[in-house]
């Protein structure tokens, strides 16, 4: 292993991580932004789960390699297409636990609420959501821990973060960078998904009490 | 989109070692090794782990180090010590495919009420007859659930065994990015695309005709619905 790679390659290794996190969490949010609306449609009108469902299950079968190539098509090379893939992929998720999470609502709750006088949209955002809140931070924990693997895919079309490192470890024969790319992609993942479920314990503060 | 049809329908594509029908075995193949491979592995291991309900922290904080994993790092490190063979490919299918079926096979047969384990206990069994003639029948629909999100994982992720030099479906993907030619990049993700559908249909049926008779309904035994662990490759 070629220690020394490392010590004189740090500000690369840096750079990647910074574009590793830019981009997966630029998509994350991007995800957020378009599942909350798309989510509460299906929530509030049951008929249109069903179909959103499968067009999202369909889009999630596409592999990532050849979604961020067509992208690439569409908007060209660069960060976008990488970021719009993984938006796509995000959004499947957080949908899915969103309306799963506000239907494990109980029936009674609602019936509750109803009876002290909340409107609905009233209802939806001070009972409702609160309620589906777990639900919606562990799909956003999936989500970020998918991104964040998923990112290094991009390196086989010139913007993939850590990816790169082992792309390139690949072609000039680098153990210790490749394995870098996967020790540091990791460490990554880990960090993000401990600030998530550290920021789902402030948010629900009611979940440990129960405990 | 023209592109695509054209591609699709063009008669050159659906013959010969590098035409669709070939590449599609192929992928078949590779997908279904990894599979069988982490079934093997996994399904053992969550039994074990449900059953006595030791390790199940363990599991769950694993998983997720475990989803971190670079699905293309994994096939790099394993080509630099066996390259041009199966190995690479298969590695890292097995390794996305392991936890979805591990995590779903723990938590059918942790969620079992205890009641039954204890009826069965009661009329006899040993633990064994009780695992396997009482546990594993109730947390069937969780562990095919788990196969299902392990497979189309698997399927999606069977795309980068083009690029350490084998075949597959991403032959095309890789192929055609090299030469721009959209057409055959956006034909070979419409072939995965209704490749992994499939087979989401088939399992589809198997878990409704494995599933829980009409009338048996309201006696349904089986734990609290589990969301299939789900990350994308």
């Amino acid at each position: 292993m070629n220690w020394g790679w490392l010590d004189r390659n740090l500000d690369t290794v840096l750079e990647d991580l910074q574009e590793h996190i830019e981009i997966a969490l630029i998509a994350l949010a991007l995800g957020c932004i378009i599942a909350f609306p798309i989510g509460l449609i299906a929530y509030r009108w049951r008929v249109t789960y069903g179909p959103l469902l499968a067009i999202t299950q369909i889009l999630y079968t596409v592999p990532s390699l050849a979604l961020f190539v067509l992208l690439i098509n569409a908007v060209g090379i660069g960060q976008t297409p990488v970021i719009i893939g993984l938006t796509i992929y995000s959004l499947v998720i957080l949908v899915r636990n969103l309306v799963e999470g506000l239907r494990a609502v109980p029936p009674d709750v609602i019936d509750a609420a109803t009876a002290m006088g909340f409107r609905q949209t009233r209802r939806l955002f001070a009972i409702e959501l609160p309620i589906a809140l777990p639900a919606v931070i562990a799909g956003l924990r999936l989500a970020c821990v998918s991104n964040i693997s998923l990112v290094s895919v991009g390196a086989l079309i010139g913007t993939g973060g850590l990816g790169q490192l082992f792309i390139h470890g690949f072609q000039i024969d680098n153990p210790i960078e490749i394995w870098t790319g996967i020790v540091v992609t990791i460490l990554l993942a880990l960090v993000l998904d401990l600030l998530i479920v550290f920021g789902g314990r402030l948010l629900t503060p009611w979940t440990r009490a129960v405990r | 989109m023209g592109e695509t049809i054209t591609w699709l329908t063009s008669s050159e594509q659906w013959s010969g070692d590098d035409g669709i029908p070939a590449r599609l075995i192929e992928h078949i193949w590779y997908s279904a090794l990894g599979v069988v491979v982490a079934f093997l592995i996994a399904f053992p291991v969550g039994l074990l782990i449900g059953h006595t309900g030791r390790g199940s922290l363990a599991a769950n904080s694993m998983s997720n180090f475990w989803r971190a994993l670079p699905t293309l790092g994994v096939v790099i490190l394993v080509f630099r010590i066996e390259p041009l063979s199966i190995w690479p490919v298969l590695v890292a299918l097995v390794v996305i495919a392991i936890p979805p079926i591990l995590l779903n096979t723990e938590v059918g047969i942790r969620a079992i009420d205890p009641g039954i384990r204890d009826a069965a206990r009661g009329m006899g069994m040993t633990g064994w007859q009780a695992l396997w003639r009482v546990e594993v029948p109730l947390a069937t629909p969780l562990i095919l659930a788990g196969l299902r999100s392990a497979t189309g994982q698997v399927i999606a992720t069977a795309t980068i065994a083009a690029f350490v030099g084998l075949g597959g479906l991403g032959r095309f993907i890789i192929d055609g990015y090299s030469v721009r030619d959209i057409g055959e990049i956006s034909g070979g993700a419409v072939v995965v695309a209704v490749l992994a559908l499939t087979v989401e249909g088939v399992f589809a049926l198997l878990q409704r005709s494995l599933g829980p008779k009409e009338g048996r309904r309201q006696r349904r035994v089986s734990g609290p619905a589990v969301q299939p662990e789900e990350v994308h490759a």
